[in-house]
């Protein structure tokens, strides 16, 4: 197919482009394959607007006589509006973006398409391997092993072809237990507590149906992360409930018969629909500048957003406490294995893990956890706050883990190397990019898709030096503790930077922010130079004592 | 003197506790616990005192402060916790001013540094600075003693046009005879803000002076005809006050006023609104829902942001349309001073700095009559006079300080200084109702005054952020009052429940950093002085070694035994990067704690982990 099928007219003049708390711009609307430009065309001072299709996630149009206006709503919550002279034009234009913003084949986004402008330093698709992630784990513990098992997918579609399990559990066993476990997500490590020994895995559901099946194989995988005598923790990320309804279509849980050794917690998270339902209620609260007080709060109240990010940090609190203050194991898992466990064993370890805490560390977390962990990006992230296809498979999950990272990072100023614009952009890249790194819903289809290959890495563009920068916190020290957050009400808070962003100015916030930088910078300017004057100084007076002498 | 007495967390489900000792001071609660951390709480700061039903451990005992805290004490014996409740229950409420703290409170300061404490603020200079007396505006000698109103200040600004009957006629045809006088002047707009208390004007009552009166503050605004006058109260309020012989301004009556009604609330609903509010976050286990909820129906921030829109109003109205504005509630000491002093602190970049803070409160809040003693409940009195308005002043003044975070000199903690000491009655600024009464009691001689103590440790006062330069003198100050702007302020209704803030906190890190900026640019002079006299061609290194320091070698320093010697005291920062009480037990992570407890009891060790990390 050839995009310009699909584009009528490709370009437009006297367009005029309206933003909130921005001037209007008059100036020429272009379109192509993958981006809708705009550009005042001014040599003063040019502005202009780039805008992927992908991230356009619903258009609306209206006219006034024969001047069109099309409202552009993104999936990073921006809302701009343009008017477009002559009818026509009006129609053919948004008629475009409407395709082009809705391909169905991922081959043709704009990651196939997009040629880097920079040199590639490093391929950010080799940058995280779970070989690598290994070998540190061995240099610390041998009661782990690298398996093959899925090296064909042909035991879990939705994992990676490597895995870490418990040395003394073969393949043989890992395949009877990917039949006990929902969508063959038998239990695999997720993440190994230096500290104590203690490990934390994650899984799907076992399929125990009604008549209660066990798998001798599995039980064995879990109970050898025990320590002998000390017992673990489930954590079930449904309601007891739903837990026991889930049996009747063959899921179900862990019984204290067949795993005597394990405790139970149910710490539900919602999930899909709900989310996304209170997503979009929460972004079209925060879009409103009319509310009153009241009509605020309870806007925000009815949204439930912050009930989801209290409950999700107490689940990953939870999971800490268990490995940190109580010494115990945990398995964490819910029914399927690819969103609420993830979130709950991400932020676990954000709050366990130094190395988490770090830039590339956090990357690599994002790629263990999320990426080869089978997360499927593609139909969760497929829309966002602004569409109107209630599709059941979207939701916010990976947006709820970003905030969460940021009520800690908020909590814990210091502790974290990247910075809040670093939580932003990995939102934004998740929805709409011109890397292939959130492309596909696992390593299977990513293989199939030769994203590697075909695509660049979001990775080799974000850890080049130019583009760090950006994103490094400038008050972070290394702190090698458990960071604790405190989950009350009044401690969490609206992601401004996200919900708010468009809809206020934010000049001043920015040049407070910019100060504070400068003052950090400053700091480390003058103590430099007081070292080397003390030098200079000692010097001169060795000197001295020597002419004395 | 008690012993073995227990202090309960506030929000621990597991009813963590700390063991220790409560003493009773003349002035002051203390306790010390077995670590020796002491907390110290003034008589004066206690709003309540409440026993609660006696339970295994001993008798409860729970403590509101005016400041937000609240402590909950176990006391072993019955007879004890009643003995300490009445003691503080009589020590907490005064029956006359002379028993306030501020009466014994001795600083070690003589007379005359006393005396020049007082004399830190001076309104006649203020008014100078604003402009006036000039060609418009004087200075009137009408109330020098109090004869006209008992709860304004003896000097009063008025147009020149006003003539003494004016006044004296206009004061008979106001509430509490408070006539509209100068609040603030802007030299730019040649605007003012006026301020007086509502019109007994009944149903249909005319006063031609009170006529004349509005006139002459119209005609004394050369830029513009017609003037605002802003009625703070809801509509109906004011129409319910007719009744009383009192209400509003008629249109008709008054040549070329513009009448606005804002719709702030009284200080009963004030009251209940933050009773509500303190309900909500005082509860234990709560969930998120039932906090937004709580807050939403507790109306504070609502109230916040009508004190706010108004002020908004009123600067608009000044720097835009050069407007001279009239603003009036009942008895114009409430409402009233919350909107003209925000408005003026918009207005003006001088309100935005240390000393003009000072002075605005002094002027807008302590001179023209805001009764603190009754609103702080200074003395055993009325409790439906109590009303939290100066705090929502300093609320609203926050909330500036968080949308424009360069525009400020002081900072948060100067703001929660300040209402601490608004009900310390430690010293004698905020005693009593107004100017006669503190004359009276005689508090220039007996007490001393706030501000130079302020002053005196500014440093902890000062934003690290500030630009003075933000915005020219006169510039006017737009915040965005869109509801999401307003947050619950953390910092005020939980400054005592550390578990809920952050356990890193930015604000300090930058503060710490600013203050060690200045330290190190002093030593980076005396060093350079220092080898100047050491080596007359020095120059020359000096600036070969500055360029070397881009890459300094900390390693080969240190070993260097010279360095260490010559090494002057670094600013300690140690409490720079501090992360306090990084523990699960603080966090509530609720019911799972006690799980835990019933299944292993003996497993859950907490140790309070303070860790230092050095810059």
């Amino acid at each position: 197919m050839e995009f310009a099928e699909l584009i009528k007219t490709p370009r437009a003049d006297n367009v005029v482009l309206h933003r909130p708390f921005h001037l209007a711009v008059e100036g020429t609307l272009c379109l192509t394959g993958h981006h809708l430009i705009f550009s005042s065309r001014r040599h003063d001072n040019a502005e202009e607007l780039w805008l992927l299709h992908s991230n356009i996630d619903s258009i609306d149009k209206r006219f006034v006589g024969s001047l069109g206006t099309i409202v552009i709503k993104c999936k990073d919550l921006r809302i701009i509006q343009l008017d477009i002279p002559g009818m026509e034009e009006c129609l053919n234009i948004a008629s475009s973006i409407e395709a082009l913003s809705t391909l169905d084949s991922v081959t043709l986004m704009y990651p196939f398409f997009y040629r880097p402008m920079f040199e590639v330093l490093e391929d950010g698709w080799s940058s995280f391997l779970l070989e690598q992630e290994f070998e540190l784990l061995s240099s610390v513990t041998n009661e782990w092993r690298l398996s093959c098992v899925n090296k064909e997918f042909s035991v879990c579609p939705s994992y990676p072809p490597v895995v870490i399990v418990p040395k003394s559990i073969d393949d043989e066993a890992l395949r009877k237990v990917a039949l006990f476990r929902h969508g063959g997500r038998f239990p695999v490590l997720s993440y190994y507590h230096k500290k104590n020994g203690m490990a934390m895995m994650r899984s799907s559901q076992p399929l125990t149906g009604t008549n209660g099946r066990r798998c001798k194989e599995d039980e064995k995988l879990v109970n050898a992360t025990l320590r002998s005598g000390r017992r673990g923790f489930v954590i079930d990320t449904r309601p007891l409930t739903v837990a026991q309804q889930a049996r009747a279509k063959g899921g179900g849980f862990e019984q204290e018969v067949h795993y005597p050794q394990w405790r139970r917690i149910h710490k539900y998270i919602e999930r899909f629909n709900i989310l996304q339902e209170s997503f979009i209620k929460l972004v079209e609260a925060c879009n409103d500048q009319s509310h009153n007080m009241d009509r605020w709060l309870s806007k925000l109240e009815a949204s439930n957003w912050l009930t989801h990010i209290k409950e999700l940090l107490t689940a990953a609190c939870l999971a800490a406490q268990c490995i940190d203050r109580e010494g115990a194991s945990v398995l964490v898992h819910g029914s399927e294995g690819t969103d609420s466990t993830l979130q709950v064993t991400s932020l676990a370890q954000i709050i366990l893990d130094p190395r988490c805490r770090t830039i590339r560390g956090f990357e690599a977390l994002i790629v263990r956890e999320w990426l080869q962990a089978g997360h499927p990006f593609q139909q969760r992230c497929a829309q966002s706050a602004y569409s109107n296809s209630k599709q059941k498979w979207e939701a916010p999950v990976f947006l709820l883990f970003l905030e969460c990272v940021w009520q800690i990072h908020r909590q814990f100023p210091c502790s974290f190397e990247f910075n809040e614009q670093f939580l932003i952009m990995l939102f934004e890249h998740a929805y709409a990019s011109q890397f292939g790194t959130f492309l596909g819903n696992n390593e299977n289809e990513r293989a199939k898709l030769k994203l590697p290959q075909k695509t660049m890495s979001l990775w080799s563009w974000v850890n080049r030096p130019e583009e760090l920068s950006r994103f490094q916190n400038p008050l972070y020290e290394a702190n090698s503790l458990v960071i604790w957050p405190s989950v009350a009400p009044q401690s969490l808070q609206l992601w401004e930077g996200v919900f708010l962003r468009w809809n206020r100015p934010s000049r001043f916030l920015e040049e407070a922010e910019e100060e504070r930088i400068n003052i950090i910078k400053y700091n480390k300017e003058l103590q430099a130079r007081v070292n080397a004057l003390r030098r200079r100084l000692a010097e001169l007076e060795a000197e001295d004592e020597v002419e004395e002498e | 003197q008690v012993e073995q007495v227990k202090l309960l967390d506030r929000f621990s489900t597991s009813n963590k506790s700390l063991t220790g000792t409560l003493y009773l001071t003349a002035t002051h609660l203390l306790f010390i616990d077995s670590s020796q951390k002491e907390t110290w709480i003034l008589h004066h700061h206690i709003a309540a005192v409440e026993k609660l039903p006696l339970t295994t451990s001993g008798c409860p005992l729970v403590i509101q402060c005016k400041n937000f805290r609240i402590v909950h004490f176990v006391v072993p014996r019955e007879r004890d916790c009643h003995d300490i409740y009445n003691s503080l229950l009589q020590l907490s409420r005064a029956a006359k001013y002379e028993e306030l703290y501020a009466f014994s409170y001795n600083p070690k300061q003589n007379e005359s540094e006393q005396v020049k404490g007082w004399q830190l603020i001076d309104l006649a200079e203020e008014y100078k600075r604003m402009g006036v007396p000039n060609d418009y505006w004087q200075l009137s000698d009408a109330n020098r003693d109090y004869k006209i109103c008992e709860t304004y200040p003896r000097e009063l600004y008025v147009p020149r046009t006003a003539s003494k009957p004016i006044i004296v006629g206009s004061s008979k045809f106001r509430s509490k005879g408070r006539f509209p006088v100068l609040s603030y002047y802007h030299k730019n707009k040649e605007a003012a803000i006026c301020r007086c208390s509502q019109p007994l004007s009944g149903f249909s009552a005319r006063c031609l002076e009170d006529e004349h009166m509005l006139q002459a503050i119209s005609k004394a605004n050369p830029s513009n005809r017609y003037m605002y006058v802003m009625d703070t109260r809801p509509k109906l309020n004011a129409m319910a006050n007719r009744a009383a012989g009192k209400g509003y301004e008629n249109e008709d009556n008054y040549s070329n006023i513009r009448f606005q009604f804002v719709g702030i609330e009284n200080i009963h609903v004030m009251r209940s609104s933050l009773q509500k509010l303190l309900e909500v976050s005082g509860t234990r286990g709560l969930s998120v829902n039932d906090f937004l909820s709580g807050l939403e129906n507790s109306g504070w921030l609502r109230h916040i942001k009508a004190v706010l829109d108004a002020a908004v109003f009123l600067a608009k109205a000044i720097a835009v349309e050069s407007a001279s504005v009239l603003v009036h509630c009942s008895d114009g000491w409430d409402r009233t001073s919350q909107v003209c002093s925000l408005g003026a602190l918009l207005l003006d970049s001088y309100y935005r700095t240390i000393k003009g803070f000072m002075v605005l409160i002094e002027k807008d809040w302590i001179s023209f009559g805001h009764k603190f003693s009754d609103r702080c409940c200074q003395l055993d009195g009325d409790p439906k006079e109590i009303s939290p308005v100066f705090t929502q002043f300093l609320e609203s003044v926050w909330n500036l300080t968080e949308q424009f975070p360069q525009a400020f000199e002081y900072n948060e903690a100067f703001l929660l200084q300040i209402h601490e000491h608004v009900h310390s009655c430690q010293f004698g600024n905020f005693l009593g109702n107004c100017q006669k009464e503190r004359e009276e009691l005689k508090l220039k001689e007996k007490t001393y005054s706030l501000w130079p103590f302020l002053l005196a440790e500014q440093k902890k006062y000062q934003n690290p952020l500030y630009n003075p330069d933000f915005s020219p003198e006169l510039t006017l100050l737009e915040p965005n009052t869109v509801s999401f702007n307003f947050k619950f302020w953390r910092n005020m209704y939980h400054q005592f429940d550390r578990s809920m803030h952050p356990r890193q906190s930015v604000f300090n890190l930058i503060m710490n950093t600013s203050e060690q900026n200045k330290q190190l640019e002093e030593d980076i002079k005396e060093l350079e002085a220092k080898i100047k006299q050491r080596n007359g061609q020095s120059d020359v290194v000096l600036e070969k070694e500055e360029e070397q320091t881009a890459h300094p070698a900390p390693v080969a320093l240190k070993s260097s035994p010279c360095f260490q010697k010559e090494q002057p005291p670094m600013p300690v920062n140690d409490a720079v990067r501090t992360i306090e009480g990084s523990n699960t037990a603080d966090n509530r992570y609720s019911e799972l704690v006690s799980e835990f407890s019933k299944a292993e009891p003996a497993v859950v060790s907490l140790e309070y982990g303070v860790a230092r990390m050095t810059c």
